[in-house]
């Protein structure tokens, strides 16, 4: 991880900021205004580019404080109880994880731990990151590492994933025993609704706009050159 | 790309290279940068191969062993559908058919079209290709849903010497088609899709020039 090291071959940065390539299919065209809540697309793929997010940074901060709670309950109680011939047995997330751990599944075990536990933790710890970084006017690099890979948790946090596969176990439990669900299925089902509420406000734009860059004297664009390019 | 700009995966920011520079790095997150994924194709291709071949055990092995008094009994996935199916269960069973043996093969199938599409120039249906890619990203992650139905029937189902249920050796083929088809869909780089037309429309100005 290089986050001190310049490089002296690192791009240099386009004069016009409005400019963007679509990730999908990097069709080269200019940002436009975007009115609040509305959002633009892609005229050759539909990608949607962007989505003016109304007052993005004060929700997402709301909205992530109260995940991390959520995610401590979630973790701490138990999720599932069974009440069979006069026994009791209750888990957690990471209880099973651990019992599959025991029966030799150690590899999905361990993958169970990181979609479910792992993943998550990272992804809200990371939003916490960002958005205690973010308040200020301009941003720490660091902020900008997190922000670069939040996508990556966000791709392996799969509680709602789980949480349909509860509710399935539970289905084909209930013809032996007696399912209690327990609080942390309810943390769990909050903190889905929660992080999906956050990707609906939180805008990366905005922060990277004001972000402090890796290369500081290159903040200034100077590339006159590719404006003419693109414009004629 | 045709312009000699290139994207940050990491921050969307669009750069110029510095000439001469051997390698690329954003100048506002320190990225890496390249004009497409690295041997995406290949890569896509791989995992996909890797994934198929693990898709077979993960269907013929019994992923849950159920042992009672009375002896014991392995379900493979299939089964697991079948046992799932009653009058109040049925939607469930189909969403498990649906996770965990629809979207894993479609997923194949679909990653595996785009690569040979892209491998052949086709210059046809590129929006709907991209609109494939993107349901296969969408989609994709539920089929880890058997996963986690296995891992707290197997937590809660301890009972001994009654009742207990330990996992089957399916259920790691499984797990790995799963990850395996994430990192697939992680290695293709959808621009490719547009690259084919790209270069054909510069190639039929030049010849109109």
């Amino acid at each position: 991880m290089q986050t001190k090291q310049h490089h002296s071959d690192s791009n240099r940065p386009l004069a016009d900021a409005t400019l963007l390539a679509c990730a999908d299919c990097d069709l080269l065209q200019r940002l436009p205004e975007v009115p609040s809540g509305a959002s633009v697309r892609c005229p050759r793929c539909d990608k949607e580019l962007w989505r003016h997010k109304p007052d993005s940074f004060n929700r997402t901060f709301a909205l992530t404080l109260a995940a991390a709670v959520l995610y401590v309950v979630a973790n701490t109680v138990p999720m599932l109880g069974l009440h069979a011939v006069g026994r009791e047995a209750f888990t957690t997330v990471v209880g099973g994880a651990a019992q599959l751990w025991n029966n030799g599944q150690q590899i999905v075990a361990g993958l169970v731990l990181f979609a479910a536990v792992i993943s998550p933790a990272l992804q809200i710890s990371f939003l916490l990151v960002i958005v205690i970084g973010g308040s200020r006017e301009q941003p720490p690099a660091w902020v900008g590492l997190m922000l670069r890979h939040l996508e990556f948790t966000r791709t392996w946090s799969m509680i709602e994933v789980m949480l349909l596969g509860v509710l399935v176990a539970l289905t084909k439990i209930a013809d032996y025993a007696t399912v209690v669900i327990g609080t942390a299925f309810y943390a769990l089902f909050a903190l889905v609704i929660l992080l999906a509420t956050i990707q609906s406000c939180f805008d990366p734009r905005e922060i990277w706009e004001r972000v402090a860059w890796a290369e500081a004297d290159a903040r200034r664009p100077v590339d006159k050159k590719i404006i003419a390019e693109v414009t004629t | 790309m045709e312009h000699g700009l290139q994207t940050c995966h990491g921050c969307g920011l669009l750069s110029r290279p510095t000439p001469g520079a051997e390698e690329n790095f954003c100048p506002r997150c320190d990225e890496e940068l390249v004009f497409r994924k690295p041997k995406s194709l290949e890569r896509t291709l791989a995992y996909l191969i890797a994934a198929a071949v693990c898709y077979v055990p993960a269907n013929l092995l019994p992923v849950m062993t159920t042992t009672t008094a009375g002896g014991s009994e392995s379900d493979t996935i299939m089964q697991g559908v079948v046992l799932l199916w009653s009058p109040t269960g049925w939607p469930l069973s189909l969403i498990v058919l649906f996770a965990s043996i629809m979207i894993p093969s479609a997923k194949i199938l679909a990653l595996l079209y785009l690569v040979i599409s892209v491998k052949r120039g086709s210059i046809k249906n590129n929006a709907q290709r991209v609109q494939l890619y993107r349901m296969v990203e969408i989609i994709g992650r539920w089929s880890m849903v058997d996963v986690f139905v296995d891992t707290f029937t197997v937590s809660l189902i301890q009972l001994q010497p009654l009742m207990a249920v330990t996992p089957g050796p399916g259920l790691f083929f499984f797990a790995a088609v799963v990850v395996l088809t994430m990192l697939a869909v992680e290695s293709f780089d959808p621009r490719l899709i547009w690259d084919s037309a790209n270069a054909k429309e510069i190639q039929d100005e030049v010849q109109n020039a």
